[in-house]
């Protein structure tokens, strides 16, 4: 009887434990759907033939790599590969794989997959942007499978920062019916309705666990809404909607920051930069006494000295951003060149400069040797608040030296028809997003003969020696696989575009963004994707 | 004897435009400082006692911006509106009151011209336009262009109504009466256009002020640093609430008060008093 008692007693408290103790596992094993925007529908779900911002984030949440740079410490970390060797003269790279990992549907991953990958990868008939990167010198790329955990590719020349470039390289099954919807990334895409929304669920079988053994990712499914309205997705962030957005504006985090500071994050000056720049293009159809000032780098230092950085972080940016000091934000730890300081305000010394040149005041206004007023306009896309802002602050800066600005905003597709096909500008005010670290990443900008040399594109051959010098240097810096040496190339690079100024650097715009209260583990960074970076640590 | 109300409010009207004409024109005194001196350690500040309607993002005196932008709307969003009704009343005034051949030429021309895709024309004139020219001038160019192509809807309008009076007792009165061509259509058809006439125009000027800011993203438009009604209106796109800066709303609220008061001056008496 006294034994029966005690079962009575005890048998809710029994069966309230292990409700508890249900309810706890279930809680470790489905912790929530996290649901934030795209900026625009994503063009390939195809992880080799990704280009657009919307695609890389699908491919960094499903697609799963051999070393993934950490977004916060930027060193190089193991995922699928446990270990890697490069050699010395940086054309081989040998990886170590993970055993009894699997693909979402179950097939094993092995080295034939990573070769499969790499042939895809380089395949001239696939395009793949991806691709690109490795595509060093004329000849095949040679995979050789060592055994099933180890393979070694070879490429026809030097890849500079060639385990780096593996950050972006999503593994493709060789074997798997799905084609690549088979994935090893910590999510798989569930539902994509066109226009509205795309539905990752977690991998079953992806293969990280955290330090107590618990399978990752913590959350179940992730939605990605297809938002292009900035304004609606602040909104929808407001309301609860949505748990987070990966980059605000100056004045949309202040907005939210008023009312909610807990919710926005400021990481700092990210990689992307604002500039200006004047066209030095010969042909261009220009009055021949402004394409010498242009093309003067003195005239070039003068206008640098003249605009308040300062000021242009502070008003329109609203303390988000950092005067630019050169090609390479201060935040790319290892690239940025420390030697290099900030540029002063200084409109004294600029109108020095100028006056040294054989310029002028005359009544308030600045004139050239022939009697010439400096007068030039620069065009920016319209639409851009912030550019829009910085133009109109530059005016007033470059009137109290005597320079008249005329600033005119154009359509996108107008302004870049007269960047890169008929040349009719004298200067243009843009943005440069960087995405990766490495500086082979900005060849296409600073070579000569690239089309994407804004200033002055597709030269037959250096037209100053500068540029010859640069080239060099690049080339020099792309080319080896010796760090210290790619290093000293590309500071010097940094350092002659200071002095010749063919970029009038302004700010690093800080990335900004706002997460919601009920997203645990989120730790922004600088470098893309900014909130979600940590997405298997992330949980609701 | 004239109904009193009426003109009350004429008389009230006028006074409303007479002060918003006198404060842009006495913008130099009133705002010695300009519309383009940035207060950049002031930026998007509220009102105050040194900036009564606060600054903007780039710290410029609000007050001055509207005072100035008030001049350049008042003079030039009227003029293009203005341009635009006269060709609206030769082309389908006139269409209507001929009638046959001419109107069906003359509406084919005007569906020709509501079907012709004006964003490229813009971007060619944009195009064939110098970077490099003053504010005045962009500003000139655009209200002109605006009056140039905004005629169409309204010549439509204007058309139907030039017909329908063509067949009225009246005008056959006139006819029979011995008065032909322009003399019948000034002195019998035109009068009784008016109605429409102001309507059209009175629409027109705030749709101008609205696509003047509109414009902008085509590289037409008010230049930085010159102020317009339109350019002010531009910072409302991104409130989130009424509340949150009102001051905001002045150039709004000058804009329906200016439209408001030329219509009730402008207006038929009885209509007013109605």
């Amino acid at each position: 009887m006294a034994r029966n008692a005690i079962a009575r007693k005890t048998r809710p408290a029994i069966l309230l434990s292990i409700f508890s103790l249900v309810l706890c596992l279930g809680h470790a094993a489905a912790q929530g759907e996290l649901h934030f925007c795209l900026r625009a529908e994503p063009k390939t779900f195809d992880p080799l033939k990704v280009e657009d911002d919307a695609s890389i984030s699908i491919r960094y949440l499903t697609g799963g790599v051999l070393v993934r740079m950490n977004r916060q410490t930027q060193a190089l970390e193991p995922e699928l590969a446990s270990s890697w060797k490069v050699s010395k003269d940086g054309r081989q790279i040998t990886f170590k794989l993970r055993g009894g990992v699997q693909f979402s549907d179950g097939t094993p991953f092995s080295a034939d997959d990573v070769a499969y990958t790499v042939q895809q990868l380089m395949d001239p008939a696939l395009h793949s942007p991806t691709g690109d990167a490795f595509r060093s010198g004329p000849g095949n790329v040679e995979t050789r499978i060592i055994s099933p955990t180890q393979i070694s590719i070879t490429f026809p020349a030097p890849v500079a920062g060639l385990d780096r470039q593996f950050d972006q390289v999503a593994i493709l099954s060789a074997h798997s019916s799905k084609k690549e919807m088979a994935v090893l990334g910590p999510f798989m895409i569930d539902d994509y309705k066109p226009g509205s929304t795309v539905l990752l669920k977690r991998n079953p079988n992806y293969w990280k666990t955290d330090a107590q053994g618990r399978k990752l990712p913590y959350l179940d499914s992730i939605r990605l809404d297809i938002q292009p309205n900035r304004d609606v997705e602040m909104l929808r962030f407001r309301r609860g909607e949505i748990d987070l957005i990966n980059s605000l504006d100056g004045e949309s985090f202040d907005k939210l920051a008023a009312n909610s500071p807990q919710l926005v994050h400021d990481a700092g000056p990210s990689l992307d930069t604002e500039q200006m720049w004047f066209n030095e293009v010969a042909r261009a159809p220009l009055p021949g006494y402004k394409k010498n000032w242009f093309r003067s780098a003195a005239f070039r230092r003068a206008i640098a000295e003249a605009i308040n950085r300062d000021d242009l972080s502070r008003v329109v940016f609203h303390g988000h951003a950092q005067a630019a000091i050169g090609p390479v934000s201060p935040a790319n730890k290892f690239w940025f060149n420390a030697k290099l300081k900030p540029q002063a305000y200084a409109p004294d010394a600029a109108l020095k400069t100028l006056q040294a040149e054989g310029f002028r005041m005359e009544n308030g206004t600045l004139k050239d040797k022939d009697g010439n007023a400096v007068v030039f306009s620069i065009i920016t896309n319209a639409g851009n608040k912030s550019r829009e802002r910085m133009a109109t602050m530059i005016q007033e800066d470059l009137q109290k030296i005597g320079i008249h600005l005329n600033v005119v905003t154009l359509d996108f597709p107008s302004l870049i028809e007269r960047m890169t096909q008929t040349f009719d500008y004298e200067a243009i005010m843009l943005g440069l997003t960087n995405v990766g670290l490495d500086p082979t990443d900005q060849m296409n900008v600073w070579v000569s003969s690239s089309d994407n040399h804004q200033w002055n594109p597709s030269e037959k051959a250096p037209e100053t020696a500068w540029e010859a010098e640069i080239d060099r240097l690049m080339h020099a810096m792309a080319s080896s696989a010796d760090v210290k040496k790619r290093k000293e190339a590309f500071d010097r690079v940094q350092e002659i575009a200071v002095e010749q100024q063919p970029f009038i650097y302004l700010v690093n715009r800080n990335a900004l963004s706002a997460i919601s209260a009920s997203v645990h583990g989120a730790s922004p960074v600088i470098l893309a994707p900014q909130t979600y970076w940590n997405i298997e640590q992330l949980s609701k | 004897m004239k109904p009193w109300r009426a003109n009350i409010w004429r008389w009230l009207a006028a006074a409303v435009l007479l002060a918003i004409v006198s404060l842009s024109l006495a913008a130099n005194w009133l705002a010695p400082a300009g519309y383009a001196k940035q207060y950049r350690e002031a930026a998007d500040a509220p009102p105050s006692h040194q900036h009564w309607l606060g600054t903007d993002e780039i710290g410029r005196d609000r007050f001055a911006r509207v005072l100035y932008g008030t001049r350049i709307s008042l003079l030039l969003a009227p003029a293009a509106a203005l341009i635009s009704t006269l060709m609206a009343a030769l082309i389908g005034g006139l269409a209507g009151y001929l009638g046959g051949a001419w109107q069906r030429a003359a509406m084919a021309v005007t569906d020709l011209f509501l079907s012709l895709p004006w964003l490229f024309l813009l971007i060619t004139v944009r195009a064939v336009m110098p970077l490099n020219v003053s504010p005045l001038f962009s500003v000139t160019v655009t209200f002109l262009l605006l009056g140039l192509l905004g005629w169409t809807s309204a010549a439509r309008v204007l058309c139907a109504s030039a017909s329908s009076l063509r067949n009225s007792d009246f005008v056959r009165q006139a006819r029979a009466s011995g008065i032909r061509g322009v003399r019948l259509f000034w002195i019998h058809v035109l009068p009784n256009l008016k109605p429409v006439l102001f309507a059209q125009f009175w629409i027109s000027v705030p749709a101008f002020i609205l696509a003047e800011a509109n414009l902008g993203i085509l590289g037409l438009g008010v230049a930085e640093p010159m102020p317009s009604w339109g350019s002010l209106l531009k910072e409302l796109e991104g409130l989130m609430s009424v509340g949150e800066e009102p001051w905001k709303f002045v150039p709004l609220v000058l804009l329906v008060m200016v439209v408001t008061s030329f219509q009730l001056l402008l207006s038929k008496q009885d209509e007013v008093a109605a």
